[in-house]
């Protein structure tokens, strides 16, 4: 890969790297090298650490929401192509505006760490999870059987339930999550915001249900998506010629018969 | 971040089911929408194949909502209804239609089958093991739609005939049905027959709409799709209303209209691509 680009061509006194590193000294778990460092190694460290940042949540050191939408294109294409089982949950912390304005914000961001830190020991090596927005987070679990769906999103809320949050020396916070959850569609090819939506709407379920619970959509459901109609039919709203406005304009021809060939 | 998707790559698909004959013996005739003339096209094509020598037996596997008695206009004391209750032999309940071939009738009690238990799962598999050797195609007519008894019905014919009108919402529940059969049975070849169709070409342009839509969004496994063949465009014909009205065979009462014709040609051409197909 290095070996692409001439090592001549750059010199390392030539770029700016300062900013890039004081940003790594305070975010990245990517150790710099000191300044004996070969210039290659250096460079390289600092191009991980940023990569690594790029992709991490700086509140909570979960996966950003770009990282999870990269992930999730993944997880689409593969499931598309192995039929394998793969669920993304959406999960949402409940009442959380009221736990800000209880105990004012920085408890609300240390809820926020702390059922973050919860949400990452419940998972698999191979799941990711992902702060999405505000106080939502998003789980994929690659390879997730369909009868174990709902055990795995219901072990999540409940530990989340059972967490003791210490907001200041003498008060902690129990907060409760609402969980939506969809698998995809197996052997079909479809996109990550479809996925996201089934998810989303059952995330919606839940928290209109009650809060504190889990929906999950257990079929890999097959639908047709706005964008196939529109390809089965697009040429229709477009007006162009095609078979259904032929048959409205002329009567049908008795005499053919229509076999092929 | 947890980047080690890599490992899950090692998932097992499900298993393709296995067809129950090599050539084509049991066919299923489906469609996604109903009032398509699914059974319409099974009874005529029974007798179109029957016309040609052929020993036919159409089975009603509408179990919910049978109306192949109805196009029929036969109704018999015993049916499939009694052969899975288990007061009929399975020769006591088939009966010659009047096209020349033979049919099993599912009866109106059947409606109690339409939840598909493991036990009819297993009645249904017998029977049609029995009938298999007895004649050179068997038809089955299933219901509308994508239920598990469409879906179980479809899984046991070598050979689908998915059957739709031009119409937008017959397109699109078709498609439905093909990407169903393709993602869930894997199946790589659906026969389609489009019905009421205007002018000569317009079944094959539609079917060809159909195949690239899917081509771009479904697969039935790494590298694989769907291949739709285009069997037959059934023209739209007021002949057809007529017989349907009376309850008559198209093929034996007016046997000369377009469509009769139409019908004439799709059991040719499935007699000899599919049925006995030639080298």
């Amino acid at each position: 890969m290095t070996s692409s680009i001439a090592p001549s061509v750059v010199d390392i006194s030539d770029l700016r790297l300062g900013d890039a590193r004081a940003l790594l000294e305070h975010g990245a778990t990517v150790e710099l090298p000191d300044s004996e460092a070969s210039p290659t190694e250096f460079v390289q460290s600092v191009i991980d650490g940023l990569c690594e940042l790029s992709l991490k949540d700086p509140l909570t050191g979960l996966a950003n929401r770009r990282h999870f939408l990269s992930v999730l294109e993944r997880v689409t294409d593969g499931v598309a192509r192995s039929g394998e089982p793969a669920l993304l949950l959406m999960l949402d912390i409940d009442h959380f505006k009221s736990i800000n304005d209880t105990h004012g914000h920085v408890a609300g961001d240390q809820v926020l760490q702390a059922v973050a830190k919860c949400l990452a020991r419940c998972i698999r090596p191979m799941d990711t999870v992902a702060r999405y927005g505000g106080e939502e987070f998003a789980v994929v679990l690659p390879n997730c059987l369909v009868s174990v769906g709902e055990a795995v999103a219901e072990r999540i809320r409940m530990t989340v339930e059972s967490l003791m949050i210490p907001v200041s020396p003498v008060s902690h916070v129990q907060a409760t999550i609402s969980v939506g959850g969809a698998y995809a569609p197996a052997w079909v090819r479809s996109t990550a915001p479809l996925w996201i939506e089934r998810a989303d709407n059952l995330l919606y379920r839940a928290k209109s249900e009650g809060r504190n619970r889990v929906f999950i959509d257990h079929q890999q459901a097959i639908a047709v998506s706005a964008e196939e109609k529109k390809l089965l039919f697009g040429h229709l709203a477009l007006g162009e010629p095609a078979w259904l406005e032929r048959a409205a304009m002329e009567p049908a021809n008795g005499s053919a018969s229509g076999v092929g060939e | 971040m947890s980047d080690e998707l890599q490992t899950a790559a090692a998932a097992k698909p499900p298993e393709p089911p296995v067809p129950l004959t090599p050539h084509g013996k049991v066919m299923a005739v489906t469609s996604g929408k109903g009032g398509v003339g699914k059974t319409f096209v099974s009874a005529n094509l029974a007798a179109a194949l029957a016309k040609r020598g052929q020993r036919v037996l159409v089975l009603d596997a509408d179990l919910g909502l049978a109306n192949l008695d109805v196009v029929l206009n036969l109704y018999p004391k015993t049916t499939l209804h009694d052969v899975f209750s288990g007061k009929s032999t399975i020769d006591e309940a088939i009966i010659q239609a009047p096209g020349g071939f033979s049919v099993l009738l599912a009866g109106s009690g059947m409606v109690e089958y339409s939840r598909l238990t493991p036990e009819i799962r297993a009645d249904f598999l017998r029977i049609i093991e029995g009938l298999i050797p007895r004649y050179d195609v068997v038809l089955l007519d299933t219901g509308a739609g994508i239920s598990d008894v469409v879906l179980f019905a479809v899984s046991l014919a070598s050979v689908i005939l998915v059957v739709a009108t031009p119409e937008p919402t017959s397109l699109t529940d078709a498609y439905a049905t093909i990407k169903v059969l393709a993602s869930q049975q894997q199946r790589e070849t659906i026969h389609m027959v489009i019905n009421q169709t205007a002018r000569l070409g317009d079944g094959r342009a539609i079917t060809g709409q159909l195949q690239q839509v899917l081509d771009r969004f479904v697969v039935t496994g790494p590298g694989r799709g769907v291949r739709l063949v285009h069997l037959a465009d059934i023209p739209a014909d007021p002949s057809v209303r007529q017989a349907v009205m009376r309850r008559q065979l198209l093929m034996q009462t007016l046997p000369g209209c377009p469509a009769a014709l139409a019908m004439t040609q799709l059991a040719r051409k499935l007699d000899e691509t599919v049925i006995h197909p030639q080298g």
